[in-house]
């Protein structure tokens, strides 16, 4: 039976694109995903494997193409149509309700009825029927929110089973999960498709999509690069396809930092949430770039540092011998900015002038006897905004109404006025076009070339190879890897960040 | 999940689109507030004459300064229900006082009571972490008891101390002092909030807190202080009322806190924070104001104001929503 059911697709998609405002996520992407296969989906972040797992499950609907479910075109409009149509997704972040029992979260929404009462004697003799035939051993009583990552996981998968889907979704599945839960998930995700089911798998981990997958299909750009036979693959042969393409020279040319330049950050055996001792050193004039892969705590590591998150132990120093503290109002103060992940989320205000927002971190500055000197803040804002290259239709404009490129730039801008000496920016060109990128690679590189330390943290490979100096890898909290010079290669970088 | 948050939209064209929305959101509730005027000047011989006018702001005289610093507690972020009950308790200790010591002392002990209430609220708000609506509700019951303690449920008549009257009742240029008073106070507040740093840090406190916070403002201190000059404000106008009618009693202020807001919000002072400024919420109290005046002069049945007035206030709310929709 299983021979006969690999060679039915199951589900087929031909030509699906799909757009976030000016960025292409997806570009005419076409896939088939075989009836009873574990199909894989790989790619560097943003590559779109992520985007093409939720089209699927009927989050996002295609801009473009065609989705076929057994033969049969469908538009899926929502999560709750493609669930109709046996189609369930595992999301990354998990969706059960705390405060109700397992059982009821399996069948929320699906409780078996007796006059508008929900018949909880029913719903137990199917929850254990359930339970059983899948093999999971939960308590059917104990709230939701008590059970650990992968437990709840679990209760995600009855809930899907429970629908009668016959094709899951997971994204990241095992991201959250200790050794033994992966492997017992392992276990269950082979048991599904043993069962006739189909699963999709979006991972970054490779190990795990060569182990578990029959079919990997590998993402760049938004595009596919191939599909082919899991057996096919090595970790090596999907690292160069994730890749594919040699540095391009979007990049200014760096000047090498003095030999003896002295250390603008000193961070030693750093322990706060989600670092497990992290030590390093930027020197002045030195752009350090942190690659690793999204949730390997390289944002942690740069709150921490900052002050924005509390630290545990360990100690950072900057240049002139001083420890910030006092949260990132001390560390401005002593000198160390940082530029945030999220620009909308943790550093613009949107509602108010593109002035306000770049003066935020210096008002005392442009201020006298608590009043705000508003032609002086004029002046220094429009110094500063010219030389971060901002471009808007007046300094005075609402800040929401400015291009990702010119938001980030007015980020730089808000920093740069509080005059620090070591510049740790996390995902400084995300969401930015062309342009801003390169008038941001060289605004940093001009930067370091005055003597800053600068720490890039950033997701694009390409980036931290093409801006740093020196690159550091984290995964799971800890530093694996330092390259300098002739060893700063993708593959070196994509190694270290995948090491188990 | 890289991609949803990256989307660089067509620049001009959203630019555009917002300039011409903001220019009618930033005559606001202007336009309302004129039209509403004339149409009165025009209705009904009465309105407008000095003596007229002058009523309603003596009338309002409480109420703007309280809405005056809320619009400070809404732009921050936080929201204070408390303040009905804090006029009714600096009013009653006030004039418990002013029964038997100077009116200065009164005067200086009312008020302290509201600056006092005020940092409990902050400090109730930003240490232990309360949302800021259920902790000034919660207050406002305290608060209101403590009143009724204070005076055993009577009123507290000053007709014998008519020296106490005279903070709000003296004529300085044929006009009232408390309309001096609210015209002083709102004008500090209004620039406290439009041109100190302070009053930045409140616009970046309510708009994005952790942004405020990574740019170095000390969010939970300005939370603080917006409760205080909140508080303060409750206190001082309590005192002006009972100065002006001669009494005071615990059950004055029981739907003060929303009659304040109502005008903060009819001023169009975001209720999500981040956005507003004074002397909207000076018109906003006075438009609701001017609405309660017409009932009365054209002798239309006043079962109708307060349905009227609360399809303002929705109206006000919805043009809020909509425009912040709009922009995202």
């Amino acid at each position: 039976m299983a021979g006969l059911a690999e060679s039915r697709p199951h589900i087929e998609l031909a030509d699906v694109s799909k757009h976030f405002g000016a960025v292409r996520a997806l570009d005419s992407v076409s896939l088939t995903v075989a009836r009873g296969s574990i199909h894989a989906l790989v790619g560097e972040n943003g590559a779109g494997k992520s985007t093409l797992g939720r089209i699927v499950a009927g989050v996002f609907a295609p801009d473009g193409g065609r989705v076929l479910l057994d033969g049969e075109e469908i538009v899926l409009r929502s999560p709750r149509e493609a669930l109709e149509r046996g189609v369930a997704a595992i999301a990354q972040e998990l969706n059960v309700v705390p405060q109700l029992s397992v059982a009821d979260n399996v069948f929320l929404g699906t409780e078996p009825r007796r006059g508008g009462f929900v018949a909880r004697r029913a719903l137990r003799r199917r929850y254990r029927e359930l339970a059983s035939s899948a093999g999971f051993e939960l308590p059917a009583a104990a709230p939701a929110g008590r059970l650990r990552p992968g437990e709840q996981q679990q209760v995600e998968i009855l809930r899907a089973l429970s629908r009668n889907a016959e094709l899951i979704v997971m994204d990241e599945p095992t991201a959250s999960l200790s050794r033994d839960e992966t492997a017992r998930l392992h276990g269950i995700v082979r048991a599904l498709a043993r069962d006739g089911r189909t699963v999709l798998l979006v991972s970054h981990f490779l190990r795990e999509v060569l182990e578990l997958a029959d079919t990997v299909t590998v993402l760049r750009d938004g595009q596919v690069v191939r599909t082919s036979p899991a057996a096919q693959e090595t970790e090596d042969s999907l690292i160069q396809a994730m890749l594919g393409r040699p540095l391009t020279s979007a990049f200014p040319d760096r000047r090498e930092p003095a030999a003896d330049a002295p250390p603008a950050l000193t961070v030693s055996d750093l322990r706060a949430p989600g670092i497990d001792g992290v030590s390093f050193t930027v020197r002045r004039g030195e752009i350090v770039g942190l690659a690793g892969l999204v949730g390997a705590g390289r944002t942690e590591l740069a709150r921490a540092i900052f002050g924005a998150e509390r630290v545990q132990s360990g100690e950072v120093v900057l240049g002139d011998g001083r420890s910030p503290s006092g949260g990132p109002r001390g560390s401005l103060r002593s000198g160390l900015a940082m530029i945030p992940e999220s620009r909308k989320e943790q550093g613009l205000l949107l509602e108010r002038s593109v002035t306000e927002n770049v003066t935020l971190a210096s008002l005392p500055e442009v201020s006298r006897y608590g009043f705000v000197r508003r032609r002086a803040e004029r002046r220094r804002a429009r110094e500063i905004l010219d030389r971060a290259d901002v471009r808007a239709a007046s300094y005075g404009a609402r800040m929401g109404s400015l291009s990702g490129g010119n938001q980030q730039k007015v980020l730089f801008a808000r920093m740069l006025l509080c005059g620090p000496a070591m510049l740790i920016a996390d995902e400084p060109t995300r969401g930015v076009d062309v342009g801003a990128k390169r008038a941001i690679y060289d605004l940093l590189v001009t930067l370091a070339g005055e003597g800053m330390g600068v720490l890039v943290i950033s997701s694009e490979l390409e980036e931290v190879l093409g801006l740093a100096h020196r690159v550091l890898v984290m995964r799971a909290g800890r530093i694996t890897g330092e390259l300098t010079g002739d060893q700063m290669t993708e593959s070196a970088v994509l190694a270290a960040a995948f090491a188990a | 999940m890289t991609a949803t948050e990256a989307s660089p939209v067509p620049e001009q064209r959203s630019a555009e689109a917002t300039t011409v929305l903001d220019r009618v959101r930033a005559t606001g509730i202007a336009i309302p507030f004129a039209a509403l005027f004339i149409t009165l000047s025009i209705a009904s011989s009465s309105f407008l004459t000095k003596v007229n006018l002058l009523n309603i702001l003596d009338q309002q005289s409480a109420t703007l300064i309280i809405a005056a610093a809320g619009t400070l507690v809404l732009v921050a972020g936080g929201i204070d229900l408390s303040v009905g009950a804090i006029y009714a308790l600096a009013g009653v200790t006030a004039a418990e006082i002013a029964q038997h010591s100077p009116s200065a002392l009164a005067i200086f002990v009312g008020v302290c009571v509201g600056l006092a209430v005020g940092l409990v609220n902050g400090l109730v708000v930003t240490r232990l972490r309360i949302n800021a609506l259920i902790a000034t509700l919660a207050m406002s019951f305290v608060v209101a008891g403590i009143a009724t303690l204070v005076t055993h449920g009577n009123l507290v008549v000053l007709f014998e101390h008519p020296e106490f009257g005279d903070l709000a009742r003296t004529q300085v240029l044929t006009v009232k002092t408390s309309i001096w008073i609210a015209v002083v106070i709102v004008a500090v507040i209004g620039v406290f909030l439009a041109r100190t740093t302070a009053g930045r840090y409140m616009y970046a406190s309510g708009g994005n807190s952790e942004a405020a916070r990574l740019a170095g403002v000390r969010v939970d201190a300005i939370r603080v202080l917006t409760f205080v000059v909140s508080g303060g404000a409750a206190g001082l106008a309590g005192v002006i009322d009972a100065s002006r009618v001669l009494s005071a009693q615990s059950s004055s202020g029981d739907t003060l806190a929303f009659t304040v807001l109502a005008g903060i919000v009819v001023g169009g002072t975001s209720i999500l924070g981040g956005e507003g400024a004074v002397w909207r919420t000076v018109l906003g109290v006075l438009f609701i104001a001017l609405i309660g005046n017409g009932y009365d002069l054209l002798g239309l049945d006043p079962l109708y104001e307060q349905i009227t007035l609360g399809v303002i206030l929705l109206l006000a709310v919805a043009a809020d929503a909509w425009a912040r929709q709009r922009r995202s």
